[in-house]
């Protein structure tokens, strides 16, 4: 049960921080008209950095991500506006609904390894 | 007011605020160009004040979303036309105009509009996000 577990955490996990950053990203979105709002995001690398390495993978390389157990815990940084506004909001639609995007795509891709993975261990079960 | 939990809470109430600001614009349009006696009876516009509500008090987790809390009349001041022939002409011949500019009116509807287009945008993503990841591993 555990190595099923392990097997499928990774991908869990960085889905679990995708859709967090998903509705923080929503968040920005829905605010882009209230004076002061400051946009905030989640650093996904930083993050899924944090919740790696305490699975059984070793990685031969910097760029590859180990195998994740744990739950993640956010920090969240405040968005460095390029055109800063008069109000002090600093959502700029551009910027969200292009990060909102790449999210999205980026979640579909996650669910996607979920996915073939999960067929992976069926095909596995049945013995096809 | 009930916890904002995901995003239907977060981009919903956001669309409620900004359906609160193209009423006040179309208030705003509607009242352009009445004339009245006095100027305290002229018509003045009203603007939307917003809020971020945060999910949470201590503003943690990043979740938020926008409500109109207010609604207040601008204080640009009436337009004061001499127009002595007019039925709601005081003694002195003056009348005022609804303190409203047009312009600023539009480029307003234009933005508020755009936002809203943008929650939906957003609503609509993430709920199909949501239902591809109910049908996980079929």
């Amino acid at each position: 049960m555990k190595s099923i577990g392990e097997h499928l955490s990774f991908h869990a996990s960085a889905l679990q921080l995708r859709s967090r950053r998903n509705d923080i990203l929503a968040s920005n979105i829905a605010n882009a008209a209230t004076p002061k709002f400051k946009a905030r995001d989640l650093d996904y690398e930083k993050q899924i950095r944090q919740v790696e390495g305490s699975g059984p993978l070793k990685a031969t390389d910097s760029k590859h991500f180990k195998i994740a157990v744990k739950n993640p815990h956010q920090t969240l940084f405040y968005r460095q506006p390029i055109n800063p506004s008069l109000d002090g909001n600093t959502v700029e639609l551009s910027v969200e609904q292009l990060e909102f995007s790449e999210n999205s795509v980026r979640y579909q891709t996650s669910l996607e390894f979920l996915n073939k993975r999960i067929a992976g261990l069926m095909s596995a079960i049945k013995g096809e | 007011m009930a916890d904002i939990k995901n995003v239907f809470d977060i981009s919903g109430r956001a669309m409620a605020a900004q359906l609160v600001r193209l009423n006040t614009i179309a208030s705003n349009l509607a009242n352009a160009g009445n004339l009245a006696s006095t100027p305290d009876e002229a018509y003045r516009s009203l603007k939307p004040v917003f809020e971020t509500k945060y999910a949470d008090e201590v503003r943690k987790n990043g979740v938020a979303t926008a409500q109109a809390v207010d609604i207040v009349e601008s204080n640009r001041l009436p337009e004061k036309l001499y127009m002595p022939d007019h039925p709601s002409a005081g003694k002195d011949g003056f009348v005022y105009s609804a303190a409203v500019n047009i312009e600023e009116e539009y480029v307003e509807m234009m933005e508020a509009s755009r936002q809203y287009q943008n929650n939906v945008e957003v609503i609509t993503t993430l709920r199909t996000l949501m239902m591809r990841t109910i049908s996980m591993g079929k």
